[in-house]
Formats: C-alpha cells, sequence, structure tokens
C-alpha cells in the first residue's frame, strides 16, 4: 500500500446476510497489517431482507473523517437482486472498480449496470454459500471475490481473521466451511 | 509529546466498546443502566464484564432511565462510584433526576451516545438530548472520535471526583457515527487506569453514620437559593480542572486534551465552531481549501459545559467571519446553542467578528467534506459583501 493510500468500499446487501460482518473482517485484517481503519455501517430500520449499506476505510495513514463514503474505490454487492433495484454503481471513484454476486458474466454485468468503469468482477456467491455453508451467507465468497480482484489486505491474513473472529463462537466445522467459501469465491471469480 | 509515553494495547473496537472497556476498567461501584439504541451495546457489553467476573460492580438492569439515574444516584450518595449510559428519549426520561444529581454534588459519569428525539421516530444522530440538557448543572464533553470517547470516560471520573468540582459529567459521542463505527483506539493497560482512577473518596456519604447529613431537605425562600450558589461556583473551577487533568493524561498517554481544539486557525481568515464528530469531515474540508490558497480553520468544542468562552474570544478574535455548525433542532430561539454562547462571548468583549449558525445532520443525515467546503465558500462571501444575512441556515436541507 502506497504512502497516504486510502481504499474506500462501499457494501451492499441485505440484513442478515452478514454485510456488517464482512465490513469489520475486512476492517480488522488492516489492523493485523498495522493499518488504519473503520468500519461503518449504515443503519436505518434493522430488519432481515432489508437493503443495507455498510463501508470499510483502510489507509496508512490516520483516517480523519467519520462520514460516509461517498465516492468508492471498490463496491462490493453481496445480494444479487440488489442491482436491479438501485444504482449500485453511485460515485464509484476513477479507477474504481465494483464486484458482484451474480452467476452472470462481468461482460453481461457491465451490460445491464451499463457500467463503462475499468473493472467488473462476478461470482455465485450465493452457489458457493449453500455448497459450502449450506446457508445462504454470501459474504464470506464475496471477501474471497475481493482478495482475488484486489491486494487491499494480504490473503493470508484475511483468512487468519475469519477463523480467529469466527471461531470464538462458531464450531470448527462452520469455520472450516466458511474458509472453503472464501477459498472457492476467490478461486470462482471473474474478473474484467 | 512525551517522549517516554506510554504505549496501550491497539484495539478495533466501536465506540459504544471503547467507553465498556473504559467502563471495566474504572471498575466502577455500581452501575445501573436501561438499553436503548443506540446506547444499548455500552450496556451490554458492560453486563457481559460482570456476568465474566472482570468487575467487581453491583449492575443493576432498572426498569427506566429515570431509575437507572435514580439508583446511580441513590448509589452515589451512599459514597459509591457510579456510572450509567443513555441516549435521546432515554435521557429525557432521566430529565428531573439530571438536575437532582447536579445539585446534591454527586460526581456521577453518564455517557450520553447522541441520538435524536421522535418524532418522526428517528434512532440516529442528533446532539438534541444534549443540548436540551445543557442546563442541568452538568459539565458536558464532547467526543470526535472513538479513542476520544474513551479517553473523556477516563478523565470525567477524574474531573467529576475533583474535590473542586463535585459535578456530575456528561460524555457525548455521536451515536452510529462513533457508538458503531469500529475503529483503532489504543487502550490503557488495566493497571495504569487502576491508578489513575485511584479511589473515590465521598465527602459526605449516607453511610459515614459518624457524620450525619442531610440531603434533599425541603428548602423554599429560605435558603434554596442560596444552596443553588455552590453550583455556579463549582462549574466556575471546572476549566482550570479540566484543563490540568487533560494535561496529566497526556503525560501519561502522549494524548493531551484541552477545552478546545483548534486545527489551522492561526492564520485563518474564515472559521468553522463545531462539536462531536463532523469535526472530521470538517479538517479534511479545511485541508481542501488550504491547498486553493484559502485560509481555512476549525474551532473544536470539547467542552461545552462550562462554556470555555475565554478560549473560543482567543482563538476566533480577528477572524473575518465564522459559522458555527450544531446537529441540533432548537426551536424559538434566534439561533442555536453554541451560536447563543459564541454570541454573547463576543459581544461581552467587543468583539465584532461576523457569526452565521447552520444546523446541520439532524436525524442522522450524513454531512461530508464538500458541503462544509459550501459553509466556508458562504463565509468568503460575507467577507466580500459584508452581509450575513440570514444569520441562521440550513446546511443539507432539501427542498420538496
Amino acid at each position: 500500500m502506497a504512502k497516504d493510500e486510502l481504499i474506500e468500499i462501499r457494501w451492499h446487501g441485505r440484513g442478515g446476510q452478514g454485510v456488517v460482518t464482512a465490513a469489520k473482517l475486512l476492517a480488522e485484517t488492516a489492523m493485523k497489517e498495522g493499518k488504519y481503519f473503520q468500519a461503518l455501517p449504515e443503519y436505518g430500520p434493522e430488519r432481515m431482507g432489508a437493503p443495507i449499506r455498510a463501508y470499510t476505510r483502510i489507509s496508512s495513514q490516520p483516517i480523519v473523517p467519520h462520514c460516509l463514503v461517498t465516492e468508492p474505490n471498490i463496491v462490493v454487492v453481496i445480494d444479487p437482486t440488489l442491482a436491479k433495484i438501485i444504482d449500485v454503481t453511485e460515485g464509484i471513484a476513477k479507477g474504481g472498480m465494483i464486484l458482484i454476486n451474480s452467476p452472470l458474466s462481468p461482460a453481461e454485468l457491465r451490460s445491464i449496470l451499463n457500467y463503462a468503469g475499468e473493472k467488473v468482477g462476478t461470482v455465485d456467491a450465493t452457489k458457493v454459500a449453500l455448497n459450502t455453508l449450506k446457508r445462504n451467507f454470501p459474504n464470506v465468497p464475496m471477501l474471497g471475490a475481493l482478495l482475488k480482484a484486489t491486494g487491499v489486505v494480504n490473503k493470508t491474513n484475511l483468512i487468519y481473521i475469519i477463523k480467529y473472529k469466527m471461531g470464538a463462537t462458531m464450531s470448527r466445522e462452520v469455520v472450516e466451511a466458511n474458509i472453503q467459501a472464501f477459498e472457492q469465491g476467490y478461486n470462482e471469480c471473474q474478473i474484467d | 509529546m512525551s517522549g517516554n509515553r506510554l504505549k496501550g494495547e491497539l484495539k478495533a473496537l466501536e465506540g459504544d466498546n471503547a467507553v465498556a472497556e473504559a467502563m471495566r476498567q474504572i471498575n466502577p461501584d455500581v452501575v445501573a443502566a436501561y438499553p436503548i439504541t443506540p446506547q444499548t451495546e455500552i450496556v451490554m457489553t458492560f453486563s457481559e464484564f460482570v456476568a465474566n467476573g472482570l468487575v467487581d460492580t453491583e449492575f443493576l438492569a432498572v426498569e427506566s432511565e429515570h431509575a437507572a439515574l435514580s439508583a446511580c444516584i441513590g448509589a452515589a450518595l451512599a459514597g459509591a462510584r457510579a456510572l450509567t449510559a443513555t441516549c435521546g428519549p432515554g435521557l429525557a426520561l432521566m430529565w428531573e433526576m439530571l438536575w437532582i444529581a447536579s445539585s446534591w454534588r454527586l460526581p456521577i459519569i453518564m455517557n450520553v451516545v447522541n441520538r435524536a428525539f421522535s418524532s418522526p421516530l428517528n434512532i440516529l444522530c442528533s446532539h438534541d438530548d444534549a443540548m436540551g440538557s445543557r442546563d442541568a448543572g452538568w459539565i458536558q464533553l464532547y467526543a470526535e472520535s472513538q479513542q476520544e470517547a474513551y479517553d473523556n470516560t477516563l478523565q470525567a471520573v477524574r474531573i467529576a471526583e475533583h474535590p473542586d468540582i463535585l459535578l456530575p459529567v456528561m460524555c457525548c459521542l455521536d451515536g452510529f457515527v462513533l457508538g458503531h463505527t469500529l475503529e483503532p483506539v489504543e487502550v490503557l493497560p488495566d493497571e495504569v487506569v487502576k491508578e489513575w482512577a485511584g479511589t473515590y473518596n465521598p465527602c459526605y456519604s449516607l453511610l459515614d453514620i459518624d457524620h450525619p447529613v442531610t440531603y434533599g431537605a425541603a428548602d423554599f425562600t429560605d435558603y434554596y437559593f442560596e444552596h443553588k450558589r455552590p453550583q455556579w461556583e463549582a462549574m466556575e473551577r471546572a476549566p482550570k480542572v479540566i484543563l490540568d487533568i487533560g494535561e496529566e493524561f497526556g503525560k501519561v498517554t502522549g494524548r493531551y486534551y484541552h477545552l478546545v481544539d483548534s486545527y489551522r486557525l492561526d492564520d485563518a481568515d474564515v472559521a468553522v465552531v463545531v462539536l462531536g464528530a463532523t469535526s472530521g469531515a470538517v479538517r479534511v474540508a479545511v485541508d481542501r481549501l488550504r491547498k486553493n490558497g484559502i485560509k481555512a480553520g476549525m474551532l473544536k468544542l470539547r467542552c461545552f459545559r462550562p462554556f470555555p468562552a475565554q478560549q473560543v474570544v482567543q482563538a476566533l478574535q480577528g477572524k473575518k467571519a465564522v459559522a458555527i455548525l450544531e446537529r441540533v433542532a432548537f426551536f424559538g430561539a434566534e439561533a442555536s446553542p453554541v451560536f447563543l454562547e459564541v454570541a454573547t462571548a463576543f459581544y461581552l468583549r467587543g468583539v465584532s467578528t461576523k457569526l452565521i449558525n447552520y444546523t446541520y445532520g439532524l436525524g442522522g443525515r450524513d454531512t461530508v467534506p464538500g458541503q462544509i467546503c459550501g459553509v466556508f465558500q458562504d463565509l468568503i462571501d460575507i467577507t466580500q459583501t459584508g452581509k450575513t444575512e440570514p444569520i441562521f441556515r440550513y446546511l443539507g436541507l432539501r427542498d420538496f
């Protein structure tokens, strides 16, 4: 990470999909790497299934503002149905990218979203989650996709944090399934 | 900064958890609280510390916020160090007891995770709650970051219990913006906080039966008025104590605290006054404008009660125009609370700097550096036209 570099990420998903968890896992990995970070949920009336947003900032320098991210470098869409409802590409910074949970190819998504930005990544994170976790938690596969598409944090460190944080409250089998979900998300992500 | 400053452990904490961590380390005698969003995580986390035996605190899960503060008052009367936390409607329900805590000179510490008042229903940040209670005789500190929320809580114990003060302290942090955002917080070693906080030695405990005292007696035309006087005098002594403790805290941690905090203000032509978490967005705006050769600066109020009039005037006099940003819906006055304080302080000292007032960010509405740049542009316009009207303005309010 270059000096003074600030990476801002916006997460889209629905309540109950682990959107805030993903934002925090990434932030905690940044801490392990000695970087500064923020993980900010954008709260409304919290309920299962409602569209929610969260943000992660990572920087080599102290992070001064506490406002929300308006020009993200990276957008991660955890829920595949949101892309049709809201403008998920809104405000993406120059040179930025969008990663979407979708069975479609990046080229197809680009056309659907009418997005001419630099990078689009897709992975069928719902399928990956159902295969590995047997439940619809597409957040961790999308973290895998994010690490495939960017070097925002180190992959080994993120796996360590997933094990460490999830291991505190979940069984070994569930943690292992999450690591598998992460790896599959990483391997199956297509970027264009 | 001191060369031998103490390095704490860096933890990823949300503001609420940072406050709970400070409370754990203070290890108070009593915590009585009622959960309310966005304060809940403070009480919830602290109750886990209690359940896990990490503190010796008598934890009272009471039936309402009125009861929470009442129980803290009872505990403090008995000579205990008592802490609580609340926000918005919870603070409103404590209203009656706020005045009782301060008039009995009880050094209770309360974190207020600022939340808007209904209606319409809103759980997000405004400063309505704390600003509404600004005249209740409590000292009020506002945090810009999670680190400051942690540090203020630790300092509040020493400020409140200082023999020259003996007043309750409200530590404010913006709901969700700080309360639910994860950031690195440097947490001091437990033994350092233990030594810092020391032991509370109450002057007049109800349980000290060798020295019996009466609290809350009827007091009508005979002495009620006279019994208010020591409260004014304690508030007058507070600025020096807050500064001394901020300095002492700095010697331990390298983080020095004052009544106000200036950013690029010395040579500024135009300035913004702000308190709480929006200070960060103002700093970013100031940096952007400075790159374009505009001499912008910021004054952050850390302490609002007592109002540091002398420090505010010193910092701002000579500026060509100043905007006071407030996250409060305050009705029926010509402007909002901080503006009224600044204007009074200026007038009484013969300073005639042009002032305007913005209300912003109500009910959690986000405020970004670009909007603050717009405020600075308005100030520059005022320096050119000399016209300040309208004095009271809205920032980020849509027309529809």
